[in-house]
């Protein structure tokens, strides 16, 4: 590996660079938000208990069948294969023009979907019954309790799985290049057909892929921590009346030491 | 004396297990009632009957006159009329002590914010625990659990409080701060129903005593009746095993 190399690559073409990962972070964000949104839908949906009798348990059905044949074919294809089929197949059999990056956000987000829709179902089910019940029992129904109760906590537990989403969205992206989407893979190679440094062109390229996916974890960890507060409750932390005129003036001489 | 709740002919099955058969059963306003009896005995399905947590399978629940397990009740309007205290607290994870307080006043109540939270704070000082107001329940004790949760039932001003075990949960030490506030509640006139293992606050605080055995009523009588002068062989069994444990 030449250094020199790799300083004269990004010297030169790092206008490319920034490009691609602009538009990476661009399709994965967005992806995973709006997948996330499906999932966190498709997710109540089938949790909804189904009533004994009556039209509502026809139509519940009807909609879990459609719900669950989406989860499984997205789930069950390659997204390289989805991303071939949906951007060119819409073009020959609807005559319906996408632009590559139009398209690549709309693969990632159906793909994300039915990734997050078992990850949020599994979720709510995973919360404790005795919570629906003590909101059912203060004359909640079954959506004010998912809203005021039970989704919070299903959000909060589903952090993690959903970083992972994100994390595995920033790497997948880069399959959307057959769609001549120009992300950061696609920009890439392009640079490396320019001077023919396949090594160090790619290795920029995965140090700056590995950059985002860590930074992207160290985030939500932070937000997980924000969210759950600390350990123990301290009484008086939360009463400003306790503070001393010493405590005032200390925390004054702070500021202006920080200034 | 107002009769709040009936129960006619009340029957729970699951499966093929039958769980409560043919309850008679009824609560007087302002009455405090003990339910007793040995694990599995179905009084902890008794009252998640009553406010209709488990589906009774037969029988009538009469609430102020009216039949509320007819289709055209409003179950929801039925069942901020009643309290529930749970044996496993329940407090709402994501809420702080005084959102649990409030949620339900805001959303079901449709009370305003600032009426709900003067609500809350009146219930929380009853229990003693309005210095707790931004804790979350993973931060408290069981027993600071169990009284936020006595104080959420009040705030909704129930007419009648459920208590399933509120106690069964609880360390040793903490069982204490919990059965306090439930005489306070008591001294008050609230209408209570209490499933419990405390027989010492059955017999002090209760103007009346259930005894359950195998799904159905045993004996029903004053404190003094059930716990001096059992008429059945059962009761007598139970309390002398009871009482021998502690």
């Amino acid at each position: 590996m030449d250094f020199n190399i790799i300083i004269r690559t990004i010297s030169k073409y790092w206008p490319m660079f920034l490009r691609g990962t602009g538009v990476t972070l661009f399709i994965s964000t967005i992806g995973t938000i709006v997948g996330f949104i499906i999932g966190l839908v498709i997710g109540i949906i089938r949790t909804v208990p189904v009533p004994e009798r009556g039209i509502k348990k026809q139509i519940l059905k009807v909609v879990n069948a459609i719900l669950s044949v989406y989860v499984e074919v997205f789930r069950g294809t390659p997204m390289i294969v989805q991303a071939m089929v949906i951007y060119y197949g819409s073009k020959q059999a609807f005559d319906i023009d996408m632009s590559p990056l139009f398209a690549g956000i709309f693969i990632v987000s159906i793909n994300t979907g039915a990734y997050m829709a078992e990850i949020v179902r599994g979720g709510i089910v995973s919360i404790d019954k005795g919570q629906f019940e003590a909101a059912y029992a203060i004359g909640m129904s079954h959506y004010q309790t998912m809203i005021n109760v039970v989704l919070p906590q299903v959000i909060r537990n589903i952090l993690p799985a959903t970083g992972n989403e994100f994390v595995i969205n920033i790497k997948d992206t880069s399959v959307l290049n057959v769609i001549s989407v120009t992300e950061l893979y696609f920009q890439t190679n392009s640079v490396a057909g320019n001077n023919y440094r396949f090594f160090e062109t790619f290795f920029i390229a995965s140090v700056i892929y590995f950059i985002l996916t860590f930074t992207v974890t160290r985030i939500l960890r932070y937000i997980e921590r924000k969210i759950d507060g600390p350990e123990n409750y301290i009484l008086l932390a939360n009463q400003m009346q306790v503070q001393t005129p010493e405590d005032a003036l200390h925390k004054q001489q702070g500021a202006n030491i920080n200034r | 004396m107002e009769r709040i709740i009936e129960i006619r002919h009340l029957s729970k099955t699951f499966g093929t297990n039958e769980v409560l058969k043919d309850i008679d059963f009824s609560v007087n306003k302002g009455e405090v009632v003990c339910i007793i009896g040995s694990s599995g005995s179905g009084k902890s399905t008794l009252l998640r009957c009553i406010n209709l947590l488990e589906k009774p399978s037969g029988g009538e629940i009469i609430y102020k006159g009216e039949n509320i397990l007819d289709d055209k009740h409003d179950l929801r309007a039925y069942r901020t009329r009643l309290g529930m205290v749970f044996q496993q607290f329940n407090l709402f994870n994501n809420h702080n002590v005084l959102s649990n307080c409030m949620v339900g006043q805001v959303k079901v109540l449709k009370r305003s914010k600032e009426e709900a939270r003067e609500v809350a704070m009146k219930y929380l000082k009853v229990v003693g625990m309005e210095q707790f107001i931004n804790a979350k329940p993973r931060q408290l004790s069981g027993g600071q659990k169990q009284r936020v949760a006595i104080a959420r039932a009040l705030c909704m001003e129930p007419e009648v409080m459920l208590f399933d075990e509120p106690t069964s949960a609880l360390d040793p030490e903490m069982v204490g701060e919990v059965l306090k506030v439930m005489r306070e509640l008591a001294d008050l006139g609230l209408t209570m129903l209490v499933v419990t293992h405390e027989m010492g606050f059955a017999r002090e605080v209760s103007d009346r005593v259930v005894f359950m055995d195998k799904g159905v009523i045993a004996e029903e009588g004053s404190p003094e009746q059930i716990f001096n002068n059992p008429t059945q062989e059962r009761t007598r069994e139970f309390l002398k095993r009871t009482l021998e444990q502690n």
